[in-house]
This record gives C-alpha cells, structure tokens and sequence, in this order.
C-alpha cells in the first residue's frame, strides 16, 4: 500500500491507523497536527482512522522556537 | 470606476503619512488603513529572532505603539539574526527590549514604542495585555506561547503564532471564539528537553524572516481592517526540504475538544501550568520547577545539550556548564536537570535570566 506522508511517497506492508504512524515516529499525539487528504483529522479520530492507500498524510509537529 | 490615488495625491492628502506612500498605494491599505495602523496598539512578547524582525517591519510600517517586552541580554551568537542589533550594542550591554526601542527610534520617530525588561508570566500578562489590539509571538518556548493563548481567550484579543527551528517554521492567527486557539491544534507542550531548541539545534536568518514576515503581514491585515483576506491555515514550511504547506485547520474549533477556547480551563494564565523559580539565597542559582509532564530523558537531553556544552548525568541528574558572552560580557552559568523537570541554573540570583537559560537549552 502507497501512501504519502509528508511529501514523500511511503509503502506500508500492513494495514495501518494513524495512532500507529505517530507511534512509529516516535511522535505524541497531543504534539502533531494531521491532515488526512488536506482535512484536519480530530485527534479523537487517529486510533480509528485507518490509512487507506493513495492517502496523503501530513503531520506537522509543533515548533517552539524563535 | 474612480481611479486609485497617485503616489503624489497620497501625499497631498496627508503629509504627516507620506513616507509611507508606497504601502498606502495598495489600494487596500490606502490612508485610512494607514491611520488604523498609526492609532494601532501591539504587544510583542519576545525580542529576539522572530521579535526584531517582527518589530523592525511594523516600525516601519507604522503601527502607532509597540510594548517590546523581552527578558533577555544581546549576545554575539544573536547578531547572525536578529535584525535589530549589532556589535555596538553588545558592547553597551543593553538589554534587547531597550536596543529595539533606540534602533526603532531612528528608524520611524513617529513609533511610540515602550521597551519592558521582564519575564513574561501568568502574573504579569493580563496588565501587559491591556488595552492592545493584538498580541504578537517573537517567543524562544513552548509554555509562553499557551501563556498568550490564555490570555487571548481571556481578554478576547487576537494574536498571531509563529515559531521556528533549523529551517522549519509555523505560523497561525488565532481569533478567540472565530478560528481554532492554538490549543485546539497542538493540547500539550513537550515535557522539558524533548525537542531541540534554536540554541541546540541550530536556526537560519531565512526561516526566521520567513515566519515574522509572514506574520508580520497578517499583523498588518488584521489592523488595517481586512480581516476577510487574513490566512483561515496553519502555515508550515522547511525551507531546507523545500516543502511550504498551508493546513486546512479551520474545523479544528469544531471538531477538538479544547480545555482552552471550549470549556474556558486557562491552566496557564492561572499558574496551573507552567514553570515557577525560587531563587537560591547565598547559592547564586535559581530553582526553576516545572509540573510533572513526564519523566525527563536524560540520553535526549544530552545529547541536544552536547551543541553547546559537554554534559554528564546518571540516573538522577544532569549537569551541563554553559558558556555565554565573549569578553568582559562572558558568564559561566550551569544547568543541573532532575529526572522530573526541575532544575538548578547556577550563575545567577535572577529569575528571568534563569528561566531564559533553562527555555534556551532544555526547552520548556
């Protein structure tokens, strides 16, 4: 399954949520903004929304510095 | 169909204006946007990468007043971006509220501007927020920023986000009870030491005039009265990579739960959230606490800090010497971090300079 994430073209053997790409990045869900096919996915919905293939996923972490 | 005014009727019509012709020629600035800005009132929480840049454009721009308020000193390491200073003032030892203040009156005398050498904190920001018409983000940390969202929920002031790392940058404006809060996008901040900061990680002059001057114009959309053409997105880039997204975040008001904008808990405004210091008498150090978030990292930490510093630590603290100034302006300050946040800042009795060493290399 073809995905892109971040711009960058991403195959997946398995079928994967979006909880499970934060996971695999090390990344907090209350720390990321994502963008399922340019909507904002509710952080309530990233244990259930599974990625489907042709899916474009953004996930912006947030920044602090300045 | 009338047609828009020249450069010289501009100037005719008011000449207390013309040095600003160029941005009045855009038809939807014109004088009367011009005259929104003069009688405009801006907070600036923060004067450094982001913040002088932000202050130098809207000085320029003639925004009417800016409150500048920054903690901090002007260091040789900061002049590779921060617009508004140079060696000069290094040698003076000014603070860099009172450096953009003297750099803006030179620039624009016509600007009001009012420079404040403190710690922007929960007790202090609602009287700094009195009477603005928006708040402006030039901050180094995580916790400040919820601290000015807080304070936007409260007093019903729009403020504009920006932050930036490496070649990375964000930017949102918020509109309390319009658009999402910065809490509806982004709940929690790290726990300290888990993201790099500028002074670990590095930051280039571009990302940060990328991101002020992106806020800097929606600054200059709000206050003139265009609120209709201001960004509804969440605008993020990495110049490095040459990716400029802009995020559809409009629903997020909606669809998040936010403990901020939707059930009105302001945790950092009231002091909930957020870290406090207590001075060490006689020990020339501040503690700096920090509420629980997590069990800190110390292989992380230590290896952002290792940018700057050659930390050591084992199972119950960290401690990193830190190097700061050149010359006669050298200190020498060390950070001792606990498993739980906490931290002992030797080098110094003050708080803020504290708080700004911990936010610059920990992170908070």
């Amino acid at each position: 399954m073809d995905v892109v994430v971040n711009g960058k073209k991403v195959e997946f053997p398995e079928p994967i949520t979006v909880a499970e790409l934060l996971a695999q990045h090390h990344l907090h869900p209350t720390r990321v903004a994502v963008e399922l096919n340019r909507e904002i996915l509710p952080r309530k919905e990233y244990n259930s929304a599974q990625i489907k293939s042709g899916d474009q996923i953004e996930i912006v972490t947030f920044v602090g510095g300045g | 169909m009338a047609l828009s005014q020249t450069a010289s009727e501009l100037e005719k019509a008011d000449p207390s204006l013309a040095r600003y012709n160029r941005q009045m020629l855009w038809e939807p600035i014109g004088i009367p946007g011009q005259r929104k800005l003069r009688e405009s009132r801006v907070l600036m929480v923060g004067c450094g990468a982001l913040g002088t840049v932000l202050a130098n454009t809207l000085a320029r721009a003639g925004v009417g007043h800016l409150t500048i308020v920054d903690r901090d000193f002007i260091e040789l390491n900061n002049l590779q971006r921060q617009v508004l200073f140079d060696e000069r003032d290094i040698a003076d030892q000014l603070p860099k509220a009172e450096a953009a203040k003297r750099k803006i009156a030179a620039i624009n005398s016509a600007v009001d501007v009012e420079a404040v050498v403190a710690d922007v904190n929960h007790t202090n920001i609602d009287q700094l927020a009195t009477g603005k018409h928006l708040l402006l983000d030039g901050t180094d940390n995580f916790e400040t920023r919820f601290l000015i969202n807080d304070v936007s929920i409260k007093t019903g002031i729009p403020w504009i986000y920006g932050a930036c790392i490496s070649a990375m940058g964000l930017g949102m404006v918020i509109r309390p009870g319009i658009t999402p809060c910065l809490r509806c996008i982004f709940e929690t901040s790290p726990p300290p030491g888990m993201n790099p900061t500028c002074d670990t990680a590095g930051v280039l002059g571009p990302t940060v005039n990328l991101v002020a001057s992106w806020q800097a114009m929606e600054a200059i959309k709000l206050l003139t009265g265009n609120i209709d053409t201001l960004s509804p997105f969440m605008f993020s880039f990495d110049m490095w990579d040459n990716r400029y997204q802009q995020l559809k975040v409009a629903k997020a008001r909606e669809l998040a739960d936010c403990p901020a904008c939707k059930h009105g808990n302001l945790e950092y405004l009231s002091g909930k959230f957020g870290g406090s210091t207590t001075t060490l008498c006689g020990r020339n150090a501040v503690q700096i606490s920090q509420p629980a978030g997590g069990k800190i990292d110390f292989e992380h930490v230590a290896k952002n800090l290792s940018a700057v510093g050659k930390p050591s630590f084992n199972k119950f603290m960290l401690k990193c010497p830190i190097s700061q100034g050149q010359g006669e302006n050298a200190r020498e300050y060390e950070i001792t971090l606990f498993s739980d946040g906490r931290a002992i800042i030797k080098g110094t009795n003050d708080a803020a300079t504290a708080k700004a060493i911990y936010a610059k290399y920990v992170g908070s």
